[in-house]
């Protein structure tokens, strides 16, 4: 079905869509899911779910099971930036335990929580497939992904002053 | 040091153009096989030139092309590129680096397979390379690679990127194809194996990425060229992502058959503050742990002697471990990693994850007991032999062969030395 959502962004959509034979338009679910997420500024609502079945013609409960299933997905609204940190095995035996302890003085929130700015998101994840760069974390924001390795504290907090500056200056305008 | 054939942009850093590329011979081995081979004989020469799946089995990869259904079509290639196994590393660096060989590969697989499309199905934190897949792919599109009638042929090819979404699971071939069908990552019951029923219920190849960057070579310079490299039942180069406690961690791309000693001491610089080396995890997290003795860092890295050792190649994630190593520390991570990624299909891995993550944290906080280390291993060995994937099997590895191997480390967390 062509939603309000889909006249909106049609040209997108219909270019995730080319992607799969018509008659298996319902691989279009993660890609969907994705433009989803960034449309409603970094998760998932109901109704974004909703706009979801209703463009692959499945029920609104297949899009939560699927939408619960991944982690880069979220069903909640976090930080702007959510910063993923990599304390698995090999990153941790290169100190990136070490690192997220630092991290969360440094910004006065344990992993799993959020800035009281609601800038910033700190979470753990595991490996992401960096880890001779250890310390290493990913941010995902609702446009996308970057990598940041072999990282410290100091250039970590340098990031997140140069996001409070955009983001101040956004608030400006 | 000899050439990089995979890692090739080590030699020739531009190589991620595409008229650098084809200047080094790029696309010469498609165009060979869509205009002067037949199908079969793509996969034939694939098939002698004894290349082995790199994503962790080692499955001979001719065989499998060869076990396509050819009374139901359409096929399908899709090419793993999920590469989420801890301390595995060297698919992103390829497709970063050097992505038309990799392309190449996806295409020549294709042909060989008669598949007009193909999906590469990358994990959701690759989105950055995903992107830029996208941009070679409509490179090679202009340039006339890719597309409608090949080469003047009646052959037509399209190579499309998925991105995942962050599961582990999905890298196991059957949950890939369910999570590109739009579904949750969940594995299928097997058989049917995907040459007989994969992507929508069509027969898929679904290979590794860096399996499929070595078959240009292969179709360009001929399977006994091939076969000079690494050793006879695991021929060929292999790139080996080292990590852990080494002074120079990475991807070194070196012949099957290469030691570990060599690895670790030669080219990885050997133990950070030259501590002594305790143990060596080959296969990532999803790998036994063995006791690093002479015996077994002068083991060849190829698809059968680690076994001989108490180990496994798998996707050849070398994780190295030192003297300040706890394995029951170490236990402690994999186990939470297995626990967090089962995905809950069957009872003995979703449950079994669940109490072995239990145990080991009553461990490490010092209120275990050695009753709790014996139950633990008990559980682990109860998961075995009993799940629908293999991700049930890998979780015990490390509880298992740490336990056996490294008993002192588990006592001396319960003692609270
Ligand atoms: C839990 C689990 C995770 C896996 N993860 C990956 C992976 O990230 N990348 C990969 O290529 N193969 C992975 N595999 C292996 C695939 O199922 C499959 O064997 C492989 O993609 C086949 O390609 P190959 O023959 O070229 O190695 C995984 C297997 C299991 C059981
Ligand atoms: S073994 Fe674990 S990961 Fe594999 S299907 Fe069963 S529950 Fe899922
Ligand atoms: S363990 Fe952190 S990136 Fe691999």
């Amino acid at each position: 079905m062509k939603n309000a959502f889909y006249e909106q962004h049609r040209d997108e959509i219909e270019a995730i869509l080319a992607k799969y034979p018509p008659e298996h338009k319902r691989s279009a679910m993660l890609p969907l899911l994705y433009l989803v997420q960034r449309e409603f500024g970094g998760h998932i609502p109901p109704e974004g779910m909703q706009i979801v079945a209703e463009i692959l013609d499945v029920s609104v409960t297949e899009v939560d099971g699927v939408v619960g299933f991944y982690t880069l997905f979220h069903d909640r609204p976090g930080g702007r930036y959510r910063i993923q940190v990599c304390t698995d095995m090999p990153c941790a035996l290169r100190g990136a335990e070490d690192f997220l302890h630092q991290l969360e003085d440094a910004l006065g929130i344990k992993a799993g929580e959020t800035t009281p700015d609601g800038l910033i998101t700190l979470e753990e994840v595991m490996c992401i497939a960096a880890c001779d760069k250890a310390p290493v974390f990913q941010v995902q924001t609702p446009e996308g992904l970057t990598y940041h390795e072999n990282m410290d504290l100091e250039k970590a907090l340098a990031l997140v002053e140069a996001w409070r500056k955009a983001e101040a200056e956004r608030a400006a305008q | 040091m000899a050439e990089h054939l995979l890692l090739r942009h080590r030699d020739i850093p531009d190589i991620d153009r595409l008229e650098v590329y084809r200047a080094h011979g790029g696309f010469e081995a498609f165009r060979k096989a869509v205009t002067q081979m037949d199908p079969d004989a793509v996969t034939d020469e694939v098939k002698r030139s004894g290349l082995r799946g790199r994503g962790g089995a080692g499955f001979p990869t001719g065989l499998k092309w060869s076990f396509m259904d050819k009374s139901n079509w359409p096929h399908y290639v899709v090419a793993n590129a999920d590469e989420s196994e801890p301390g595995t590393f060297k698919d992103r660096e390829i497709m970063e680096r050097n992505p038309f060989q990799f392309l190449e590969g996806v295409a020549i697989a294709a042909y060989a397979v008669g598949a007009q499309r193909a999906y590469i199905y990358l994990r959701g934190e690759f989105w950055p390379i995903a992107r830029w897949l996208d941009e070679k792919i409509a490179e090679l599109e202009a340039a006339g690679l890719l597309g409608d009638n090949l080469f003047g042929t009646d052959y037509s090819l399209r190579i499309y990127t998925h991105l995942g979404a962050g599961a582990y699971i999905c890298g196991e071939e059957t949950a890939l194809l369910e999570s590109l069908e739009g579904k949750r990552g969940q594995p299928r019951v097997r058989p049917p194996f995907p040459p007989q029923k994969g992507l929508w219920g069509k027969p898929t190849v679904v290979n590794n990425v860096e399996t499929l960057t070595n078959v240009p070579l292969i179709i360009e310079r001929g399977a006994d060229w091939y076969r000079t490299m690494g050793t006879e039942k695991s021929p060929g180069p292999k790139v080996f992502s080292l990590s852990g406690r080494v002074k120079r961690p990475g991807n070194y791309e070196l012949p099957l058959g290469t030691t570990f000693r060599e690895l670790i001491f030669e080219h990885g610089g050997g133990i950070i503050d030259d501590r002594p080396i305790k143990g060596i995890m080959a296969a990532g997290a999803s790998s036994s742990i063995m006791v690093a003795t002479d015996e077994v860092l002068d083991t060849p890295m190829d698809y059968e002697s680690p076994q001989k050792v108490g180990g496994m190649l798998g996707s050849a994630s070398v994780i190295v471990l030192d003297d300040t190593v706890n394995m029951a520390w170490l236990v402690k991570k994999t186990v939470h990693f297995f626990h967090h990624e089962s995905c809950g299909k069957c009872t003995p891995c979703r449950e079994g994850t669940y109490w072995m993550d239990k145990l080991i944290q009553r461990i490490m906080s010092g209120q275990g007991t050695q009753q709790d280390v014996e139950t633990l291993y008990e559980v682990a060995l109860q998961i075995r032999g009993k799940t629908l994937c293999a991700l049930g099997e890998f979780s015990t590895m490390a509880v298992v062969t740490g336990i056996e191997r490294f008993k002192e480390d588990f006592e001396a967390v319960v003692r609270g030395a």
